[in-house]
């Protein structure tokens, strides 16, 4: 009864997109760019682009495929998540890498798009899908870190603008930032309802900015100083008082991007596996094994657990896909994802011996002297974003029910 | 929870149905007190048998429900939550040799009598306390079969075993040259010693060198289901817990310590999952070779259900310790299945020599 035609059907719906992405994708990446993707440009900053580079992200941003999902009509890609994940496909396949990136597109684009005013979205989705603004984060505070709802830097109503006293720490990128989203106070009076969300201009007058230098040697934060700030009030996202649930929401994409989509997650894990490396430093026994067997049992241990976080990102994404709703296991991400991280950065210090603790200069291996930063500012990752106690804090209320003390 | 068809998703709700309803942790309990001969319980047994589960495995043309793994899984998963007591599993690994390296004639003769529940079989493979099945000194002369199995799981009624001998697997049915003695273990299942003298024995001829451990992977899977459900089951039962205890006047779960603790313990519970249904789906996808993928599963899943099983009776307080609460039978069956098929320990070295270190 089967007849050719029903074998010519197309099978794969996305075929006739994958074919577009494919064409355009080869029209427009310039192969000497192929696995040149710098993960921790966020952290570095901005450094000269070399002409590729700068028509790739010319030609991803005016085509809105830096933010395949986002909506078109802001400069977005305006793809379904199914024609997004044919594209990603279509980029692995060729080595392509996305430059278009940052807070901007992983924070404050979604949360935008959610709770601004359509002259908002209109005056700064566009920037972020080119990658021509950078945005940086005001949250933190000297005195409000974990405790982010106890922040005192104040936003005193003058009529058409808000006038902006106060300090911001952390501030990730503030140094090369264009502009910054931010938490303030409104109200003294209350706590979280004292809470509003403006955006400011870091060229703004009274905006000082000094980076914070970290163990690792870089400073990839800042102290943020305001100082009789005016902000504008249509810069203010939502009503007065609404900071608090659009702040949170934002902190949502963060912990999601935080804790690394597959990608990201492999990128983070790439390089020579443990135990090659620690056969090559180590030695082997007769049998072959690690010559060490408590360091063998900790790499294999640290193997498996970030075999066993693959695994669960990837089954979350099946279960958001399939509409079970989001999985529960979405909310151990960050916590797994920075220990692992953490876990395997020790790991590679450890197997070096001093070799691996190389600050700078001749006689260290050039991935033992990066291993030796990546593991310095790794220890941010169990901090920022809510810290590892924050999540459990999370996980323990909102997905056991475990109330504080009545 | 795995993405499921709508086969799967009823067969899991009807095995958590029944589980709940007909084989609740009291009915352990009345089988444990009363102590029968095959040491599990014979009711609970027909009635799974009557619903089709002892034939998951099994093709339909033999009778049995043609599912896989990932569906043996989500009953044994369910089964774990209350601790049922029934050769489900232990029958199931039995099946995977039939099915793996039996011939026509063999799977004729015993996956139909499987299939309808009127077969107890089971895997005899090691001959120490230790999971080694390196070491075998069974030995088959002239189709005769002679040697001693240590802790042959539901060994005090199984009617047919599958034996690992020095040239390979065999079945051997009835009670010639069968010697069984119990071992009673604290999980109050049946184990015993299986002393085979010149028992006449059919050898598997189908399969590779690798029947072996394709069988022992495919029990401590399978098994793996069953200890994720226990775990499961004990957290849940330790966050109620936690929820009505008050002592200064607050719920236990109010306070910070005990979150923390528990917030860890859900973390560790979801990467089990993610490795457990990962083991059991590589099975059913035919890949050749799931040795990383098991061992991932059976390590992962040992140390998380020691985990929780300690953690069950220290927030239970003095409660927990008493014989009348059920965290006891938790405790006492986890060790068990920790051992068997590979500690975690085993199952550490063996995934860090296929991954050549």
């Amino acid at each position: 009864m089967a007849t050719a035609p029903e074998i010519d059907a197309p099978a794969d719906p996305l075929a006739r997109f994958r074919s577009e992405a494919r064409d355009w994708l080869a029209a427009h990446f310039p192969p000497s760019l192929k696995g040149k993707d710098n993960a921790m440009s966020a952290v570095e900053g901005p450094h000269t682009n070399s002409p590729d580079e700068e028509a790739w992200q010319r030609a991803i941003g005016d085509k809105g495929w830096g933010v395949p999902t986002w909506p078109g009509e802001y400069g977005g890609g305006g793809l379904s998540r199914a024609e997004a994940r044919v594209l990603q496909e279509e980029m692995a396949r060729i080595g392509a890498w996305n430059p278009i990136g940052g807070m901007g597109v992983m924070m404050f684009g979604p949360t935008l798009l959610e709770y601004g005013s359509e002259a908002q979205k209109k005056e700064h989705i566009p920037a972020i899908a080119k990658g021509t603004v950078r945005w940086c984060q005001g949250y933190s505070e000297p005195g409000a870190g974990s405790d982010l709802a106890s922040l005192q830097c104040f936003a005193e109503d003058k009529g058409d603008h808000y006038l902006v006293n106060g300090q911001k720490t952390w501030t990730s990128g503030g140094q090369w930032a264009d502009k910054c989203f931010m938490l303030v106070r409104t109200d003294k009076t209350k706590k979280h309802e004292g809470i509003t969300f403006l955006l400011c201009d870091m060229d703004t007058p009274g905006v000082e900015v000094k980076p914070i230098r970290l163990i690792s040697g870089s400073s990839p934060f800042c102290e943020t100083f305001f100082t009789d700030v005016k902000v504008p009030k249509a810069n203010r996202v939502g009503e007065e008082g609404q900071g608090w649930t659009i702040g949170k929401r934002l902190l949502q994409h963060e912990r999601s991007s935080l804790s690394g989509g597959g990608s990201t997650a492999g990128r983070m894990f790439a390089g020579a596996p443990l135990g090659q490396l620690a056969k090559h430093f180590v030695g082997v026994d007769a049998e072959g094994r690690i010559a060490d067997p408590d360091l063998r049992g900790r790499i294999v241990r640290h193997d498996m657990d970030l075999r066993a976080f693959l695994l669960t990102l990837r089954r979350a994404a099946l279960e958001a896909k399939s509409n079970q709703g989001p999985s529960a296991a979405t909310s151990i991400m960050k916590n797994v994802g920075a220990r692992i991280m953490q876990e395997r950065s020790e790991l590679l210090i450890e197997i070096r011996g001093l070799a691996g603790l190389g600050w700078e200069g001749a006689g260290f291996e050039e991935e033992a002297l990066k291993d030796v930063r990546s593991w310095l500012f790794g220890k941010a990752v169990s901090i920022y974003g809510g810290s590892s106690e924050i999540q459990n804090n999370v996980i323990a209320k909102r997905i056991l029910g475990m109330l504080d003390h009545q | 929870m795995a993405v499921l068809s709508e086969e799967q998703t009823m067969l899991r709700d009807m095995a958590r149905e029944w589980a709940d309803n007909e084989s609740p942790v009291s009915a352990f309990r009345k089988m444990r007190d009363a102590a029968p001969a095959a040491f599990y319980d014979a009711g609970a047994w027909q009635a799974q048998a009557e619903m089709g589960w002892a034939g998951i495995l099994i093709p339909e043309a033999q009778g049995g429900a043609g599912m896989g793994y990932v569906s043996l899984g989500l009953v044994l998963e369910q089964l774990g939550r209350t601790l049922t007591a029934t050769p489900l599993a232990a029958t199931a690994a039995a099946t995977s040799a039939l099915l793996l390296g039996g011939s026509e004639a063999q799977q004729a003769a015993w996956l139909p009598r499987i299939a309808a529940g009127e077969v107890v079989a089971t895997l005899a493979i090691d001959e120490g306390p230790r999971f080694a099945p390196e070491r075998i000194a069974t030995r088959v002369e002239n189709g005769r079969l002679s040697g001693t199995k240590a802790f042959v799981a539901e060994g005090d009624s199984a009617q047919l075993f599958v034996v690992a001998a020095t040239d390979g697997l065999y079945l051997v049915s009835g009670d010639a040259g069968v010697t069984r003695s119990p071992r009673r273990l604290t999980d109050a299942r049946s184990h015993a010693e299986i002393v085979f003298d010149g028992a006449p024995a059919a050898k598997l001829e189908g399969g590779g060198p690798e029947l072996l451990t394709q069988l022992t992977d495919r029990a401590a899977a399978a098994l793996c289901a069953e200890m994720l459900g226990m775990a499961e089951a004990a957290f849940e039962q330790t966050n109620d817990y936690l929820k009505t205890r008050v002592q200064f006047g607050q719920v236990l779960a109010s306070f910070q310590a005990l979150q923390h603790r528990m917030a860890k313990l859900f973390t560790e519970l979801e990467l089990m999952r993610s490795v457990v249904e990962n083991a059991l789906e590589a099975i059913d996808s035919g890949k050749a070779d799931v040795r990383q993928d098991v061992s991932l599963a059976k390590a992962v899943a040992g140390e998380t259900l020691h985990l929780v099983s300690r953690e069950m009776i220290q927030l239970h307080g003095g409660i927990g310790m008493t014989d009348e609460h059920d965290a006891g039978f938790t405790l006492k069956r986890a060790r068990v299945l920790e051992a068997m098929w590979g500690n975690a320990a085993w199952h550490r070295d063996r995934f860090a020599r296929l991954g050549g270190y």
